[in-house]
């Protein structure tokens, strides 16, 4: 009776990944460090230590000033946070009415020309996407002057690269089938499109809508902290006057409104789905 | 009996019909309350006007030269606190997100460590970055700190919700070796999940790259200081200049993660 093993010769082992392979492994992995080494090196080159030293008992002031919370500055929130809410629900409104358009110009089976104006539509989706919405509102008070119409804008802008981007895939995704058997009834261009197509993405489009919202009211949430009006307007007034027991009284009113709209959405896409 | 002679489109979302219509009604008043609060300033905006097309101009020519000092200074500091933040961040919310997935970790770990997470999820990054100024100073060390704090969260969730789905099969194989609690880990959760760990860092590493973009404008470092002071010196060039760059690298970053993510899997 032979052992089964004769054939390998003992000393060749099993092992997962090949020498060369493993190498490489090492070697990613110790790039990786070593760029990590330097760019600690690079940030902090500028850093006071003394300062990051001192930051736990900067910590404990702080919190020591934010307790308990001013419970009796909160009536005058009301305004502000019905201007934040505002300014979330129409800047997502706003972002809608132009994001629709381009989903449809990006997405390759509806867009019209898929050579110019699908790189364009592209384009308008990264450009929005990769600004965000406190850049916008930094440039738009400066142009429109402080207000919630600057936060509206904003909000609608950083909007368009997130829905339009969902959108289009959402609309890369239909069936072909249904689009197909609405041609084949005769209808136009602009029929296949409202019984086609839109019927197919119509509970993306709510799901994504109500997603972007949720965001939205984070957001617009601490715009003001630039000029644009709502809650971070109020924040800001009271990080310069140092109230932190405003502070603290704003930042519950954020995080409460936050995780109602977040229970909002959520139950809106899963009555959705 | 009468036949409908027209085909009317049934209602998409909402079939209730009363329903639908008080919905429309109370979103009319709520719409024509809301744009009354607007309080338009249109002699103020007619003003902006110019400015608005001294920005368009200033981005169509952008101005890399005479504040390219600044730019590169700014540049610098989002990269470097980009990738740190974002290799602390995964460093430490691989044992959060081990902690927080409830098929792995005892109930009182379990509820420790997640919320944790949903601190860490529940604030913004700019509220957390002007605390950490106050308190560490300015400068990107604060920068890196916050988002740091970021990534713990979105990381850990979604490390700890990925462990909850995995295939138990694999793990009751390994334990039927006879494997303690470490190796477990090691040889039946580790493999099953790295490669979404991996894309879901480097995805991280995008997110860390924009929102270095925005924390500079409370004090944090990084390029949204510089494209901050820009725009407060009416300087429409170089902050054009500077939202060109970022757009370039995030357009970079978008494809480049995409690229490595279906490189590693």
């Amino acid at each position: 009776m032979t052992d089964v093993t004769d054939h390998l010769k003992g000393d060749r082992i099993w092992t997962w990944r090949t020498p060369r392979h493993r190498l490489l492994l090492w070697a990613g992995w110790l790039g990786l460090v070593a760029l990590f080494v330097w760019c600690w090196g690079v940030m902090t080159k500028g850093t006071i230590w003394a300062f990051v030293c001192d930051a736990p008992a900067q910590a404990a002031d702080i919190g020591g000033r934010m307790i308990p919370p001013s419970f009796g500055y909160l009536p005058e929130l009301m305004g502000p946070l019905w201007d934040t809410l505002n300014m979330a629900t129409l800047g997502t409104m706003l972002g809608v009415v132009m994001a629709v358009p381009v989903a449809f110009l990006a997405a390759r089976n509806t867009s019209p020309s898929p050579r110019l104006l699908r790189p364009v539509a592209m384009f308008v989706i990264v450009a929005s996407r990769s600004i965000n919405a406190l850049i916008w509102a930094l440039l738009l008070v400066a142009i429109l002057g402080p207000g919630l119409l600057a936060g509206i804008i904003a909000i609608a802008l950083r909007s368009i690269g997130f829905i339009g981007k969902l959108l289009y895939e959402a609309i890369e995704e239909t069936d072909p089938r249904q689009i197909e058997a609405v041609t084949a009834t005769g209808a136009g261009p602009a029929q296949v499109l409202t019984y086609g197509i839109v019927p197919q993405v119509l509970p993306a489009f709510w799901g994504i809508t109500v997603f972007r919202w949720d965001i939205n009211i984070r957001e617009s949430a601490i715009l003001g902290l630039v000029g644009a009006g709502g809650l971070g307007l109020k924040l800001q007034a009271s990080l310069n006057t140092l109230a932190w027991p405003q502070v603290t009284m704003i930042l519950i009113v954020i995080l409460g409104t936050v995780v109602v709209s977040e229970w909002i959405s959520g139950t809106v896409r899963r009555a959705l789905i | 009996m009468r036949y409908a002679t027209t085909w009317k489109r049934p209602p998409q979302i909402i079939k209730n019909r009363r329903l639908a219509v008080a919905l429309q009604v109370g979103f009319a008043i709520w719409f024509i309350a809301a744009l009354a609060t607007l309080d338009l300033d249109w002699v103020r905006m007619t003003e902006g006007w110019s400015r608005a097309v001294r920005f368009a101009q200033g981005f169509l020519s952008p101005d890399f030269t005479s504040r390219w000092r600044d730019i590169s200074r700014g540049l610098e500091e989002s990269l470097t606190m980009t990738l740190t933040s974002t290799v602390v961040g995964v460093a430490i919310s691989i044992p959060i997100g081990i902690g927080a997935a409830r098929n792995i970790a005892p109930r009182a770990v379990h509820a420790v460590c997640r919320s944790i997470i949903a601190v860490s999820r529940a604030v913004q990054e700019i509220i957390i970055a002007i605390f950490f100024v106050a308190m560490f100073g300015f400068g990107p060390f604060a920068g890196f700190l916050t988002l740091t704090f970021a990534t713990i969260g979105f990381i850990a969730k979604l490390l700890a919700d990925d462990i909850e789905d995995l295939d138990e099969a694999q793990v009751e194989a390994v334990r039927a070796t006879g494997a303690g609690w470490m190796q477990v880990i090691n040889y039946a959760v580790q493999p099953q999940v790295m490669p979404r760990l991996i894309g879901l860092s480097v995805y991280r590493l995008d997110i860390n790259f924009r929102e270095s973009s925005v924390i500079g404008i409370v004090g944090a470092g990084g390029i949204g200081a510089t494209l901050n002071t820009a725009i407060d010196r009416y300087e429409y060039d170089s902050a054009g200049a500077i939202l060109l760059i970022i757009i370039v690298i995030v357009m970079i970053a978008e494809y480049g993660s995409s690229y490595l993510r279906k490189f590693l899997q």
